[in-house]
């Protein structure tokens, strides 16, 4: 399992437009590349990202190979309601890793 | 009388005609082994045999894609990038789009794509009025001294674009494996 790291705001007014900054620790190989014997290393993208807002998608991308390693995105959200923010990446074959952080909207 | 003069003339024709193009094909194929063995990190195959680069047709062609037939204007999109970078494995950018984000009037998508690297396609973002403003970060590889090309998709479905020639010191493709 990856390690990611989440910034979202403990706290917040309603309707604050708050910055939301993600970073998972993954490769990101491109598949063109090749190891010291020349074999072709596989590819192994994280295809798709997406930030759920208490059960709403509020922001989602598509990534490709040209994304550095260790993908970091920074976005913003209305902060509307006291709830949860889960981030979710899915890679090629499927496999998803999820993190989330809690937020106090006043 | 003519053919006293001939020989050295002819011999210093095919002399000129050979010499320049002898060189220039051993230079050019001595870089090609470097750039080969710098590569693929001295395996033995001396020529390089590079994935198909993203052309300008194939950016025409990704651009196509994401927006169709529709007219694309700039403006209205900020592309923020450095335009000297010494590594392209990590290349921060910020885009941003001049919206009010409100349910009316927002962005749809943001599409971000690039001229060389092997492929176009940097990175697609889903907006909406949900995300309050129209702006993101993010860190890219380049493979070369590039232009990287943004077009966001209003909810009106105009597409605005912005772009931005980056040089790169050193490439991507170099790097170094763990």
């Amino acid at each position: 399992m990856a390690r990611a790291l989440i910034n979202v705001p403990r706290k917040a007014q309603r309707g604050d437009v708050i910055e939301i900054k993600t970073l998972l620790s993954h490769p990101m190989e491109t598949g063109y590349r090749r190891d010291n014997v020349g074999n072709p290393i596989p590819r192994d993208i994280i295809s798709r990202f997406v930030c759920v807002y208490n059960g709403t998608e509020v922001f989602q991308a598509d990534l490709f190979p040209a994304v550095a390693a260790n993908p970091f995105l920074s976005f913003f959200t209305v902060a509307t309601e006291s709830g949860t923010l889960e981030f979710r990446w899915t890679d090629d074959h499927g496999n998803t890793q999820t993190a989330s952080a809690s937020i106090e909207v006043e | 009388m003519w053919w006293l003069f001939s020989p050295p003339c002819i011999t210093k024709l095919e002399v000129m005609d050979i010499y320049p193009h002898h060189t220039a094909a051993t230079r050019r194929i001595f870089l090609t082994g470097v750039g080969g063995l710098i590569c693929s990190f001295g395996v033995a195959p001396t020529f390089v045999v590079r994935p198909a680069e993203a052309t300008p047709a194939s950016i025409a062609a990704a651009i196509r894609e994401a927006v169709g037939e529709a007219p694309v204007r700039q403006g209205r999109v900020k592309l923020d990038i450095p335009p000297l970078v010494e590594n392209g494995n990590t290349v921060s950018l910020t885009v941003s789009v001049d919206s009010p984000m409100t349910e009316q009037d927002h962005v749809k998508s943001i599409h971000i794509f690039n001229e060389k690297n092997p492929q176009p396609n940097v990175a697609i973002f889903h907006l909406g009025p949900r995300v309050g403003r129209a702006r993101v970060s993010m860190r890219i590889r380049l493979a070369d001294s590039q232009k990287v090309v943004v077009i966001a998709r209003l909810s009106d479905d105009s597409f605005w674009y912005d772009s931005v020639v980056v040089m790169v010191t050193l490439a991507a493709c170099l790097e170094d494996l763990r």
